[in-house]
C-alpha cells in the first residue's frame, strides 16, 4: 500500500488577524505555522491504513524552504517519507499547485510504481479554494471522493463516508487507485511522540525546486471584513449574576 | 449570457441556489445578457417555471439514463461540455458541498481558474471578484482573469432574491443536453445511504447552543453544559480544543473546520473566542459569554456576559433557570 498525503504550511493564527502594510499577505511576524486541520487528519489516515495493511507514506508539501517542518511534523507522527516542491514562497493558484503535484507524483510513480491512495484536505486553510484535489484526480483520470469523514481500503475498492446535506451519510465505494480528501473528524490524531520527533528530524527529504508562476485570479488586496460594532453588556460576575442570566433568556423567549 | 448551476427538490431551487442565481441576476443586468440556468436530476425540467420568476430564460437539462442518482464526475463532466458549447461569460455555483465539487471537476476539465467562496463579483476590464479566505475571516479582492469566469457564492453570502411567481405562467425555455458520457465516468456514484439518527438536535439548526472549551477542564466538565442544553432545549457546541483533547465528539465541533451554527443564543462557556472558533458562530443572533477572562476575543464581541469561573456560574444559572419555571 502506497499512500501519498499532501499538506500545506499556513500562518497560526488566533484572536486577530493582522495584514501587512501593503495588503498582499497576513503579517505572520509574531505567528507560528502549521497545516490545516483537514490535513493533520489526513496524515493520521495514511498512517493508520499503513500500520493496518503495511506498505509506505509519503508527506508532500508546495512551498517554500520553512516548509520542511511541517514535512517533519508528519513524520514525527509516522509518516515514512516526505518530498517538498520549493518555491520562493510566493502565492500559487490552485490550477498551478494541483498541477506542479501531478508532475511531482507521475514522476515518483514512474519509479515507485502508484500510489494506491493520494489524501489532501477537503479545502486549505487560508485560500479555501475546495479544489485541487479533484484537479489532481481529473489530471491523473483517477476517481475521487470529496469531504469524507470516514474511509476503508480494500483489495480492490476503496470505500468512502460523507455527510449528506439532509443528515445522514453518503457511501461511495471507488476503484483503487483513488484521491480522497478529507474532513476533520474522520479519526483523532495522535500527538508526536519524542522519539518520533527525533526520528522526524533526522530523515532525508527530496526536493525538487519549482519557477514561479502568476497567481489567477491575481491577488489586488486582502482585507479584514468589517464587524458588527457590539458593546456587551456584563451582567455580572460569578454565580450572583444568574439571576439577570435568566431575565435574558426570558427576553429572548427561551423560558416562559 | 451568464449560467447558473442549480441544485432543486423537483425542480424548486433550494437555498444556496437561490443565492447563486441572485448574484447571477445581477451579472446578467451589469452585463447586458441573458440568464441561464443548468439543472440534472429527476424533476429538473420542472424549475422552469420557478426560475422564469428568477430572470432565467433558459433552463439547460443535463440528460442520461444513466444519472439516476449523484455521481460527480460524470456530472462534472456533463457541465464541463455543455460549459465549452454555450461559452458563457460566466458560471456561478452555490455554496453547497454539491456545487463546490461538481465546479471544481468543470474546472479540472476545462483547465479554467475557479474562484470559490465570492461574496461581490464586478465585470469590468478587468472582471474582479471578492472573495472569503480563511473560512471568511478574511476577504481578497482579485482579478478574474479568462474568457469564462468560473465562480461560486459563500455560503449565506448573498440575500437571496424572492423569485416573483408571475413568471410560472411563462416558464424558462428548457433545451435538454445529453452529455457524451462513458460507463467509466460513472464509477464515482452514491453506492449506499445511511439515514440520520432520528430525534437528535441538529447543531447547525439549534435554537439554542451551549459551547464549551478548554475552560470546562475534562470530559466530566461537560455535565452541567449538557443539563443546561437540556433545560433549554438546545445542544452542546465545543471548540476544537475539546475535540482534539478526546473529550466530546467532532461532529460537535463548532468553527472553520467544524459546524456553522445560527442559534437564537450561544452560551460560550470557556471559549476564547479564535477566529477560527469565531466564524463558525457569526450567524448566532445573541452571544452570552461565560469567561473567567473579561479580555477574551469571546467576551469583547459577545451581547452579554458573565465574568467568572463556568464551574460556579451554570450551576447557579441552571437552579435560577428551575426555580423560574
Ligand atoms: C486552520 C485552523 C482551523 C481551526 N478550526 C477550528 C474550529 O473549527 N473550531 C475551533 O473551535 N477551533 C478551531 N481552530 C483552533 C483555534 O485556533 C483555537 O485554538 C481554539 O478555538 C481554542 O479553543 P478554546 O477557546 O477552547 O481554548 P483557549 O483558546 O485555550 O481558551 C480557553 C478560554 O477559557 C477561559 N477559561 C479558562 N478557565 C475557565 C473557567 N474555569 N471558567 C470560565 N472560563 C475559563 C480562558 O479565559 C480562555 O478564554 C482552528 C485552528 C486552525 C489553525
Ligand atoms: N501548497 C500546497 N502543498 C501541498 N498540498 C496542497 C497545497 N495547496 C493545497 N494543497 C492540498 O489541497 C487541499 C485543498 O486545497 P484548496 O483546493 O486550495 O482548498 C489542501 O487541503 C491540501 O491537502
Amino acid at each position: 500500500m502506497n499512500i501519498l498525503v499532501c499538506v500545506k504550511r499556513v500562518p497560526a493564527t488566533a484572536g486577530k488577524i493582522t495584514l501587512t502594510a501593503d495588503e498582499q499577505a497576513i503579517d505572520t511576524r509574531y505567528l507560528g505555522f502549521t497545516v490545516s486541520p483537514h490535513e493533520e487528519c489526513a496524515v493520521e489516515e495514511a498512517v493508520r491504513i499503513v500500520e493496518a495493511q503495511g506498505g509506505t507514506s509519503t508527506v508532500l508539501t508546495l512551498g517554500p524552504e520553512e516548509a520542511t517542518d511541517q514535512l517533519r511534523e508528519a513524520m514525527a507522527v509516522g509518516i515514512d517519507r516526505a518530498m517538498l516542491l520549493q518555491t520562493d514562497g510566493g502565492e500559487w493558484d490552485a490550477v498551478a499547485t494541483a498541477g506542479a503535484i501531478v508532475d511531482a507524483i507521475r514522476a515518483r510513480e514512474a519509479v515507485d510504481g502508484p500510489y494506491d491512495l493520494v489524501l489532501l484536505g477537503n479545502e486549505a486553510a487560508d485560500t479555501g479554494d475546495y479544489q485541487v484535489g479533484v484537479r489532481v484526480a481529473v489530471a491523473l483520470d483517477r476517481p475521487a471522493v470529496t469531504g469524507a469523514k470516514g474511509l476503508e481500503v480494500r483489495d480492490d475498492a476503496v470505500v468512502a463516508r460523507r455527510e449528506a446535506a439532509s443528515g445522514g451519510w453518503e457511501v461511495y465505494e471507488i476503484p483503487r487507485p483513488a484521491v480522497v480528501t478529507v474532513k476533520e473528524g474522520i479519526n483523532l490524531p495522535r500527538y508526536p511522540s519524542v522519539p518520533g520527533r527525533l526520528r522526524a528530524r533526522k530523515k532525508e527529504i527530496e526536493r525538487v525546486t519549482l519557477d514561479p508562476a502568476a497567481a489567477s485570479p491575481a491577488r489586488i488586496r486582502l482585507r479584514v471584513p468589517v464587524e458588527k460594532e457590539s458593546a456587551v453588556e456584563i451582567l455580572g460576575e460569578g454565580p450572583e449574576a444568574a439571576p439577570r442570566v435568566v431575565e435574558v433568556f426570558r427576553r429572548l423567549g427561551l423560558i416562559a | 449570457m451568464i449560467l447558473v448551476l442549480i441544485e432543486h427538490e423537483a425542480g424548486m431551487p433550494d437555498r444556496l441556489s437561490s443565492e447563486a442565481l441572485t448574484m447571477g441576476r445581477r451579472l446578467a443586468e451589469a452585463t447586458g445578457s441573458p440568464l441561464h440556468a443548468m439543472a440534472w436530476g429527476d424533476g429538473a425540467a420542472a424549475g422552469a417555471g420557478p426560475l422564469r420568476g428568477a430572470g432565467v430564460a433558459v433552463l439547460h437539462t443535463i440528460e442520461d439514463p444513466r444519472l439516476t442518482d449523484y455521481a460527480p464526475e460524470a456530472i462534472g463532466k456533463g457541465l464541463a461540455q455543455l460549459i465549452e458549447r454555450e461559452r458563457p461569460l460566466a458560471v456561478i455555483g452555490g455554496g453547497s458541498d454539491r456545487a463546490v465539487e461538481l465546479m471544481a471537476h468543470v474546472g479540472a476539465r476545462t483547465g479554467l481558474p475557479l474562484a470559490a467562496n465570492s461574496t461581490d463579483v464586478r465585470p469590468g476590464e478587468p472582471w474582479q471578484v471578492t472573495r472569503q479566505r480563511w473560512g471568511g475571516s478574511l476577504l481578497e479582492e482579485a482579478r478574474l482573469d479568462g474568457p469564462i469566469r468560473l465562480l461560486t457564492v459563500a455560503a449565506h453570502a448573498v440575500e437571496p432574491a424572492a423569485m416573483t411567481l408571475a413568471g410560472a405562467a411563462s416558464p424558462a425555455e428548457v433545451r435538454p443536453f445529453a452529455p457524451d458520457l462513458t460507463d467509466g465516468d460513472l464509477r464515482v456514484r452514491i453506492t449506499s445511504r445511511v439515514p440520520a439518527e432520528a430525534g437528535k438536535i441538529s447543531l447547525a439548526d439549534a435554537r439554542v447552543v451551549v459551547g464549551g472549551g478548554r475552560g470546562v477542564g475534562s470530559a466530566e466538565g461537560f455535565a452541567e453544559l449538557d443539563e443546561l442544553a437540556a433545560l433549554l432545549g438546545g445542544t452542546v457546541g465545543v471548540s476544537r480544543v475539546v475535540t482534539s483533547a478526546g473529550w466530546r465528539p467532532h461532529a460537535q465541533q463548532v468553527g472553520q473546520t467544524g459546524t456553522r451554527i445560527a442559534p437564537d443564543l450561544y452560551i460560550a462557556c470557556g471559549i476564547s473566542g479564535a477566529i477560527q472558533h469565531m466564524v463558525g458562530a457569526r450567524s448566532a443572533k445573541a452571544i452570552l459569554a461565560i469567561n473567567t477572562d473579561r479580555d477574551a476575543p469571546m467576551v469583547t464581541r459577545a451581547t452579554y456576559a458573565v465574568i467568572g469561573d463556568l464551574h460556579t456560574v451554570l450551576p447557579a444559572i441552571i437552579s435560577a433557570v428551575r426555580e423560574a419555571r
